[in-house]
């Protein structure tokens, strides 16, 4: 039996998942909650970002359920060892990628080394030569004559699998909009190819295909082939860049998870209570403000650093520490970020008190909680809801920074930034190995750029001032 | 104004207190100076003698804030908190962890660092303004459309990129310039091309995309559509009317940072071997040099506030319909 590890960050990405479900179901039974995120669906642009970011979750959320796997018992004791490393259900999936290590570099899609090395001929001279990979293009007998011919078909191959799949999910989607709409499955279909839905499913469908032909080209390709290369120690780079996912995600997520109870609780209260609480509150952000963001989180790192070093007996894998300097981080990244939210709470919740209905209520006798929780919390959730999203970017962008400026995720820990930090050294080598970068780039790159247009739908949704116009 | 200036230079002390508070704090209430010198030692073959030896050398062996060994004023100044905490207040950062004076190492790295974020500033600057105008002037056409899009791309890419493609592309592979590095004197500038150059890049999305908001929001008032009414033509308009009132948020917000132009920017610094106060947080960092640390922070928070004060005094200048009282 394997035994199932709960790191920190993944009970906090399972507590999120449940409060953004809760949050949808909530939403679903509210007209006046459900209008903006039907108008931010029924932007194009918006529509398929989310379904790239949705498949971005998907694979984050694979990687967050980990466990560690039982080791065979050599001895008759009853007593069940387990490997010291944990692994994830993406690991799991992914087993062929993680376990095929080559010696060193090597180029994408390559069947040879990309360094020379020495090699003993079978009557004893030395040649120095490109050496086979050990995996990369391993079922090619001449990889020169057949390699072109073996791309070709994998990627027709997948091609095929693509469309088939594409095919299934268009008549799938025909026939749920028909069971809605009470036409015929054919007429539905015809209604999404034509645009004439009112979410843009044709572009959802859309995505989707890309996102099934990259799917199925990786399941086809990525088996045979290192289809980024491979790295320094000869580790798959797209695996790499896969575990990465949830790196990104976690601290892009979970900062504002920690942030958000702080940042609303504070936010309005300054704005409600005025006085002495509002001079006070106002001192703290200015305060935390005012030090220089990366200098404090590259203190508080260093802090934990230490803590890690003297108490090395709490973690007991590897994955831990990293888990619990990860964690750490979200935490300080929420600190430094959680003040330009509570401003805008602030001034927003010092426009409401001032308003009618709340003067109303009060002046009926609602206590100041039921005025907060039911007045002035509901009125200000579009502000929370547009930051939330739009920090998400930003904070995806600010993690490789920090593992660059040394004060980031852990280094044994996968993520953008430690690539980035590491190809900035394989770029200076001669020839260059640029296969690292382009991988982060891209992934992180799409991830990015997704959340922007995702968020730039939301804020204008939501924002009532540019839904005016 | 003066007297509103001095109130606000008043408003600063307790918030620098509460800085060095939260920083003495963090350096030596959450972790020990023994903490420290055993990281500082390496964990394993540390005796005690030598974290003693550790502390004294750099001044951590004193009590943390009264020291009952003494008598009269020393028992509160010959202290840790007043030795590292309260001197900051007279700009007396002392020796960093490895013996250097810290307040010369900043005099001398801040030339290079304003070197090249004043380039930055003002090259950024003008591109934004050139390329948000142009969007403005055609918006609601395609033209409009594709900027706000690659600008939105643009922001999408991490900075680090912005970076190494171009050293990559303009120094290794075109061999335009120096990839990286730094010279004295005029000698510099030949340094200073290409940080400069990918520095504004990097910025071109985020801020060109704010601009034209900023356009735009001057755009859609009263008095711009009874200029329009008068017959003034589009791109009489937008220079007079638009770009002079669109200019209070730019100004605004470009000073606000122009203190923080002091402390450098940590990327571009370090990548390019630039000698200035970014790559010297990053070694101080990495190095694990608190006292570096410790006053980079005070001096920083320093300079944002100055920042703060000075965007008050921007705002009745470029504003004057802006009163401070």
């Amino acid at each position: 039996m394997n035994m199932p590890v709960i790191l920190w960050t993944d009970a906090l990405v399972f507590l999120l998942v449940a409060v953004v479900l809760a949050f949808a179901l909530y939403t679903r039974r509210q007209p006046h909650l459900r209008a903006p995120w039907r108008h931010v669906l029924g932007s194009r642009l918006a529509s398929a970002s989310s379904v790239v970011l949705l498949a971005y979750v998907v694979i984050g959320l694979l990687d967050s359920l980990h466990y560690r796997v039982a080791l065979e018992n050599a001895s008759d004791s009853t007593e069940v060892h387990y490997a010291v490393e944990v692994l994830s259900a993406l690991d799991y999936l992914l087993g062929p990628l993680r376990t095929r290590t080559e010696k060193t570099y090597s180029a994408p899609f390559a069947t040879h080394l990309y360094t020379r090395e020495t090699v003993r001929q079978a009557d004893g001279s030395q040649i120095r030569e490109y050496p086979r990979l050990a995996w990369g293009g391993r079922h090619l007998n001449d990889p020169e004559a057949d390699f072109s011919h073996d791309i070709l078909v994998r990627t027709a191959t997948a091609g095929l699998q693509a469309v088939l799949l594409c095919g299934l999910i268009l008549v799938l989607l025909g026939v749920w909009l028909a069971r809605r709409s009470q036409r015929t499955v054919g007429r539905a279909i015809g209604n999404i190819l034509a645009q004439r839905t009112r979410t843009p499913l044709l572009i959802i469908w859309m995505t989707l295909c890309v996102l099934v032909l990259l799917f199925f080209l990786a399941l086809n390709l990525a088996t045979a082939y290192h289809v980024f290369g491979t790295d320094k120690v000869g580790q798959d780079v797209f695996y790499q860049t896969l575990k990465s996912i949830r790196t990104g995600l976690v601290i892009g997520t979970l900062t504002t998870l920690v942030m958000l109870p702080f940042a609303i609780l504070m936010g309005i209260l300054a704005g409600y209570a005025r006085g002495w609480i509002d001079d006070l509150i106002q001192y703290l952000y200015t305060t935390l403000n005012s030090i220089p963001g990366v200098l404090l989180i590259a203190a508080a790192i260093l802090m934990l650093q230490v803590y890690v070093t003297n108490h090395p007996e709490n973690f007991e894998t590897a994955l831990e520490r990293a888990d619990i300097r990860l964690l750490f981080l979200c935490i300080i990244l929420g600190i430094t970020s959680w003040t330009g939210l509570c401003r805008l709470l602030r001034g927003e919740s010092l426009k409401l008190r001032e308003s009618e209905y709340i003067k109303a209520a009060v002046s009926l006798g609602v206590s100041h909680f039921k005025v907060i929780s039911k007045h002035i919390l509901p009125n200000v959730m579009h502000i929370v809801v547009i930051t939330v999203v739009l920090d998400f970017s930003g904070l995806v962008l600010a993690e490789a920074v920090l593992s660059y400026v040394g004060v980031g995720v852990d280094p044994t820990m996968n993520s953008w930034g430690n690539m980035i930090n590491s190809a900035r050294l394989e770029m200076a080598r001669e020839p260059v190995v640029w296969w690292s970068l382009l991988s982060a780039f891209l992934f992180m790159f799409t991830l990015v750029l997704a959340a922007n247009l995702f968020s730039d739908a939301v804020r204008d949704a939501f924002d009532p001032r540019l839904r005016q116009r | 104004m003066f007297a509103y200036i001095v109130r606000r230079v008043a408003y600063a002390i307790p918030i620098l207190i509460g800085v060095n508070l939260l920083t003495f704090y963090l350096f030596f209430v959450v972790n020990s100076p023994d903490d420290m010198a055993r990281l500082h030692l390496g964990v394993k073959r540390v005796t005690p003698e030598s974290i003693e030896k550790w502390k004294a050398e750099r001044g951590y062996d004193k009590p943390l804030l009264y020291n009952a060994a003494v008598s009269g004023p020393p028992r509160l100044t010959n202290t840790i908190f007043f030795e590292k905490t309260v001197k900051l207040f007279g700009f007396d950062f002392g020796h960093s962890d490895d013996g250097r004076d810290i307040s010369h190492d900043i005099q001398q790295r801040m030339t290079p660092s304003l070197a090249i974020a004043i380039p930055i500033l003002l090259v950024g600057l003008l591109i934004n303004i050139t390329f948000a105008m142009l969007m403005a002037f055609f918006r609601g056409t395609y033209v409009d459309v594709s900027g706000v899009v690659l600008c939105v791309i643009l922001m999408s890419i991490s900075a680090m990129f912005y970076i190494i493609g171009g050293q990559v592309l303009l120094g290794k592979l075109l061999r335009l310039m120096p990839i990286s590095g730094y010279d004295t004197g005029l000698d510099a500038i030949k340094f200073l091309v290409l940080p400069v150059v990918i520095g504004a890049i990097s910025g071109i999305g985020a801020g060109s995309r704010m601009y034209r908001s900023f356009f735009l929001e001057e755009a859609n008032k009263d008095f711009v559509r009874t200029a329009r009414a008068k017959g003034l033509n589009e791109s009489l308009v937008l220079f007079r009317h638009v770009l002079k009132n669109a200019m209070i948020p730019i100004v605004t917000g470009v000073v606000v940072v122009l203190p923080t132009l002091f402390m450098g920017s940590l990327l571009l610094e370090s990548f390019f071997a630039i000698p200035g106060l970014g790559s010297y947080t990053i070694d101080a960092i990495n190095r694990q040099d608190f006292a570096i640390v410790r006053a980079m922070v005070f001096l920083g928070s320093v300079l944002y506030i100055l920042g703060l004060i000075l965007v008050d005094i921007a705002y009745t200048m470029v504003d004057p319909r802006v009163r401070l009282s």
